[in-house]
């Protein structure tokens, strides 16, 4: 059984598999919209947490928040259901397809055969679509895949029940009612609020104070934790911010997308003008990472290389405590 | 970042012949997107990554021929694996399978024990207690 479904590839994951379930549902709702309206942009460190032997350095919400916000704030209702047997978890997922439903599925990388080996870590917050089954084989879209593709039973209900921080636990969602009409412009403005207020929190490890926190940190670890480690964690952010979920620089950018579309909606034109101003930004994480691959490209780095990554992190930092007050007071 | 600008470097997506998504802007100033075979500062931090998991393969591997560790933590290493992960995988708490690195501890693990940790690396016991 197959159920028509157009899969429309996406910059990140969780974004991409809510806009392709709301377009199924007869909805046009681009990525960036979606982002936007969840607060996805965000910046948290978490140093109790580390993932690939060193700290976790996030550059957006924590995995279902996203479409949990967006719902609630356009209107629709979503379900979502974890399960402890893997066999209760396969039946319903087969259930919902036989009632033509397409739905969203939390899974596990690591097992995920058509990604190239290198990108398989043990990271269990990925999102994809499954809209059909053939035999023993489902039909996935993956937002993140430029095509469609499969995997069978086995390989399903292995990354549907990976392990680890974040772990899925056969978990699926889908939107089950809609509002006549999607509450656009109250959702961006509450989604916006709220990310000025998460990346402005009086709190060290979160918003642009936690983009500071780190970079005084990086001063620190070459000293204190010996030059192979200080370039592994180095690694890390870079990974975290342009790959792990398409972070940092990609996500500033598919903001900035958000507060073109925005501008629009809302009629504001102080809204495009901070759109350029993110895409500014964007481009300095950019050169961050551009930086920070030298030091860690040629190991026995000096000193001095940490200290310069650092200032531009601070800079960055200030930058977006700047525009995050300027797009408090735009809406 | 101008969609000129999209980064059209060699990367490791190569092999499953696909590309990524990126949101920049056109001539006009208006967001769009591009599709971007890969960038270099990515894939030398993914690289290194790699490299960082294979150098602790081979020294746990070495640390098993010298009799300072069971092939468990070998096996950890190579499916790139730490000690919660493996710990939520087997079902054990974590300071039982640290336990289980301990070569003479590691002799005298029943059967279903083993069965457990030849089942999370998709492997033969036979293989887990003969590494290659």
């Amino acid at each position: 059984m197959q159920i028509e479904f157009t899969h429309k590839q996406s910059a990140h994951c969780e974004n991409g598999v809510v806009s392709n379930l709301m377009r199924h549902n007869g909805f046009e709702v681009s990525e960036p919209m979606v982002f936007g309206i969840g607060s996805g942009l965000l910046f948290c460190y978490i140093p109790f947490l580390k993932v690939n032997h060193a700290p976790v350095v996030t550059y957006r919400a924590m995995p279902g928040l996203i479409f949990n916000r967006f719902a609630k704030r356009v209107g629709i209702k979503i379900k979502r259901e974890k399960f402890s047997n893997p066999k209760s978890a396969q039946q319903r997922l087969d259930e919902n397809l036989e009632k033509n439903n397409p739905v969203g599925l939390q899974v596990g990388v690591y097992n995920l055969l058509y990604f190239p080996d290198e990108y398989r870590f043990h990271f269990n917050a990925h999102n994809l679509v499954v809209y059909g089954k053939e035999n023993d084989t489902y039909l996935i879209s993956d937002p993140v895949m430029e095509q469609v593709t499969t995997l069978t039973e086995k390989q399903l209900q292995k990354v549907r029940f990976a392990k680890g921080a974040f772990a899925p636990k056969g978990h699926i969602y889908y939107p089950t009612s809609f509002p006549k009409e999607l509450e656009l412009k109250s959702a961006i403005i509450k989604g916006i609020k709220q990310t000025c207020r998460e990346m402005s929190a009086p709190v060290p490890i979160v918003g642009y104070k936690g983009i500071k926190t780190i970079s005084k940190l990086i001063r620190k670890w070459p000293k204190k934790k010996g030059a192979k480690v200080a370039n592994h964690y180095l690694g890390q952010i870079v990974r975290m911010q342009e790959e792990i979920g398409t972070g940092g620089g990609g996500f500033r950018y598919i903001y900035a997308a958000f507060l073109q579309e925005a501008s629009q909606i809302l009629d504001n034109e102080k809204l495009k003008e901070l759109s350029k101003e993110m895409t500014k930004i964007g481009d300095d994480w950019r050169d961050f990472a551009v930086n920070a691959s030298r030091i860690y490209k040629n190991r026995s780095p000096k000193e001095d290389a940490y200290n310069k990554v650092a200032d531009e992190l601070e800079a960055i930092a200030n930058s977006e405590a700047a525009f995050f007050k300027k797009l408090r007071k735009a809406i | 970042m101008k969609k000129e600008e999209v980064p059209q470097d060699k990367g490791l997506l190569d092999s499953a012949q696909t590309k990524e998504l990126t949101y920049a802007v056109d001539e006009n100033g208006e967001y769009t997107t591009e599709l971007s075979s890969g960038w270099d500062p990515k894939t030398i931090a993914l690289s290194n990554a790699i490299k960082d998991i294979e150098e602790r393969v081979a020294a746990a591997k070495e640390r098993v021929k010298n009799n300072q560790t069971s092939p468990i933590e070998y096996y950890m290493e190579l499916h790139k694996m730490d000690l919660p992960i493996l710990s939520s995988y087997v079902g054990l708490w974590q300071w039982r399978v640290k336990r289980h690195f301990k070569p003479k501890v590691f002799q005298k693990l029943n059967q279903t024990t083993l069965q457990k940790y030849a089942d999370v690396f998709d492997i033969s016991i036979e293989e887990l207690k003969n590494i290659p």
